[in-house]
């Protein structure tokens, strides 16, 4: 049916046209994205927690390295941290690995603007195919989404470990709680309720910003609506057409709505549940609905 | 342990390296020399020529893309071999990188506006890193400058830039499906010294096969007959 498009009623052009190998690789790069969201979000909430005990230490120096990990990611503009951290990850990455397995090589690694490691050192190497170049480069990406994110979450999670009242913890010790039991079974349960507004925002701002995998070099839907987007000539193509950008990126703006919307309306639900008898407003505002009824 | 994990690793590197793979960078958005096709895969002139090159010399080739503007960083880090994307060999260029003997013949490049009369010394658009954008710069014209050639043409039609100065091969096919909206304007202009592979300044051995092949392709006729499928027109580029 599509092998002479230019025959085709406008229909079926566009049935055609939106089934080509080069849109399937589109749709499949929303794949990427959602991966990219699923795996950062877990892996950066970890790195909040981690980070937000850390700051909460007794250790002078346990808290520095906490404090100082929120203080420093958080400071540093989004961007600016990516396009550093991954090179600099990679680079770093190769070096050791070049300490290691090259202690004979006697070349500088850094020449003039270039970093050159030697090639049994090289992240991946030279001679993998192409998918693990693909994997590497998403790894780092999600590596560096975690961080950034995480950090973010660790001055959630910190705040919301304080918002837990002080009587809450007492009561437990007065029980005979030990102050790391006192810690699992009674200030993490009730901190989610408090950290879940600034958790969903960071969610949301975790949505938004996954286009900046283009800034990678991942492949992501960003590069591909570009790519589809562009003046098709009738020589390359069998689908000539304008500057179709706008319409592209316009697909890409209401997919984003549509996923935080979902969010929204998840996280809502997540919130109500969270609530239900807590010692606070919303938790109120429930049992009292529950009570009329 | 330590010692004997490194040298495993060593020979798995040793072994891999045997199999001679060449992975080849290219920009992916450079048609008739690279672009990407309906079905999502690299085509062009470059990719034919690239296959051919290493079937004849035996190396099993992987294409790579890369965004143009970084591409010789990355060439030269390692993360590719070779560079194919229609990169003209210039001084500048060759003392970062080597190049192969040119496959395509010195360029001819072109400005390209809405209308004739258009302002060449106006603004003028080029893709950043070209010889055109330097070509821009020295003319004295204001030189606004994309990532992406696409971009640069797509600036004539908004009427951001009064022209677009490019290779004349890649701005023949989008001239010709404009249906008229845009012209080429004034005289083409000759520029750099060919088309050819970028390699890395250490990798000697691997220039002399691709130069080896592109003189017998060049000898034999395949590369003319590669010109004239991706170059059709009334100048035929050739050897």
């Amino acid at each position: 049916m599509c092998d002479d498009p230019a025959n085709l009623d406008t229909l079926l052009w566009f049935v055609c046209y939106l089934t080509t190998g080069k849109h399937l690789a589109f749709y499949g790069a929303f794949g990427t994205v959602l991966l990219l969201l699923a795996v950062t979000a877990p892996v950066a909430l970890l790195l909040g927690f981690g980070g937000a005990i850390a700051a909460r230490s007794r250790l002078a120096p346990v808290a520095w390295l906490g404090k100082g990990y929120i203080a420093v990611v958080r400071g540093v503009p989004d961007i600016a941290f990516f396009l550093f951290f991954v090179i600099a990850l990679d680079q770093g990455l190769e070096w050791l690995r070049h300490q290691w397995l090259c202690p004979d090589w006697t070349e500088p690694v850094r020449q003039g603007q270039n970093f050159l490691v030697c090639p049994e050192a090289k992240l991946p190497l030279a001679t993998a195919p192409q998918w693990i170049h693909e994997v590497y480069g998403f790894a780092l990406a999600v590596v560096t989404f975690a961080i950034v994110f995480g950090a973010f979450a660790a001055n959630v999670l910190y705040g919301a470990m304080a918002a837990v009242p002080r009587a809450q913890i007492e009561t437990a010790e007065a029980y005979g709680m030990t102050h790391a039991q006192a810690f699992r079974r009674v200030l993490v349960p009730q901190m989610w309720v408090y950290a879940l507004p600034g958790l969903s925002n960071l969610w949301m701002i975790l949505i938004k910003a996954s286009p900046l995998l283009f800034l990678l070099g991942v492949r992501d839907i960003v590069y591909w609506a570009r790519e589809l987007g562009a003046t098709q000539t009738p020589r390359f193509t069998d689908y000539p057409h304008g500057d179709w950008r706008m319409w592209y990126f316009l697909f890409l703006l209401v997919f984003y709505l549509a996923l935080t919307r979902l969010s929204e309306i998840v996280l809502g639900r997540v919130m109500r549940r969270l609530t239900r008898g807590q010692a606070m407003a919303g938790g109120e505002v429930q049992r009292r609905a529950e009570a009329a009824a | 342990m330590r010692i004997a994990l490194a040298s495993a690793l060593a020979l798995c590197a040793g072994a891999a390296l045997a199999q001679d793979v060449v992975r080849i960078g290219t920009e992916g958005a450079y048609p008739p020399y690279n672009f990407i096709n309906d079905a999502g895969e690299l085509a062009g002139f470059e990719i034919d020529l690239g296959n051919e090159i290493c079937a004849r010399a035996g190396l099993t080739c992987e294409w790579v893309t890369n965004d143009w503007d970084s591409i010789i960083p990355n060439l030269v880090s390692g993360n590719y071999d070779v560079i194919m994307a229609g990169m003209s060999i210039t001084e500048e260029r060759a003392q970062v990188i080597s190049f192969t003997q040119d496959y395509y013949p010195p360029t001819a490049s072109a400005y390209v506006a809405l209308s004739e009369d258009a302002d060449i010394m106006g603004v003028v658009a080029a893709q950043v890193n070209t010889i055109q954008a330097g070509h821009v710069a020295e003319s004295g014209a204001t030189l606004l400058e994309f990532a992406t050639p696409e971009e640069t043409v797509a600036a004539v039609r908004n009427g951001e830039a009064d022209a677009v100065f490019a290779d004349y091969d890649y701005l023949l096919p989008i001239v010709e499906a404009s249906g008229g909206e845009l012209v080429f304007v004034g005289e083409r202009v000759p520029l750099g010294g060919g088309v050819g592979a970028g390699l890395r300044q250490t990798d000697d051995a691997l220039r002399e096969q691709f130069d080896a092949v592109i003189t017998e392709m060049k000898a034999d006729g395949s590369l003319n007959a590669l010109l004239a499928e991706w170059f059709p027109g009334d100048e035929v580029p050739s050897y």
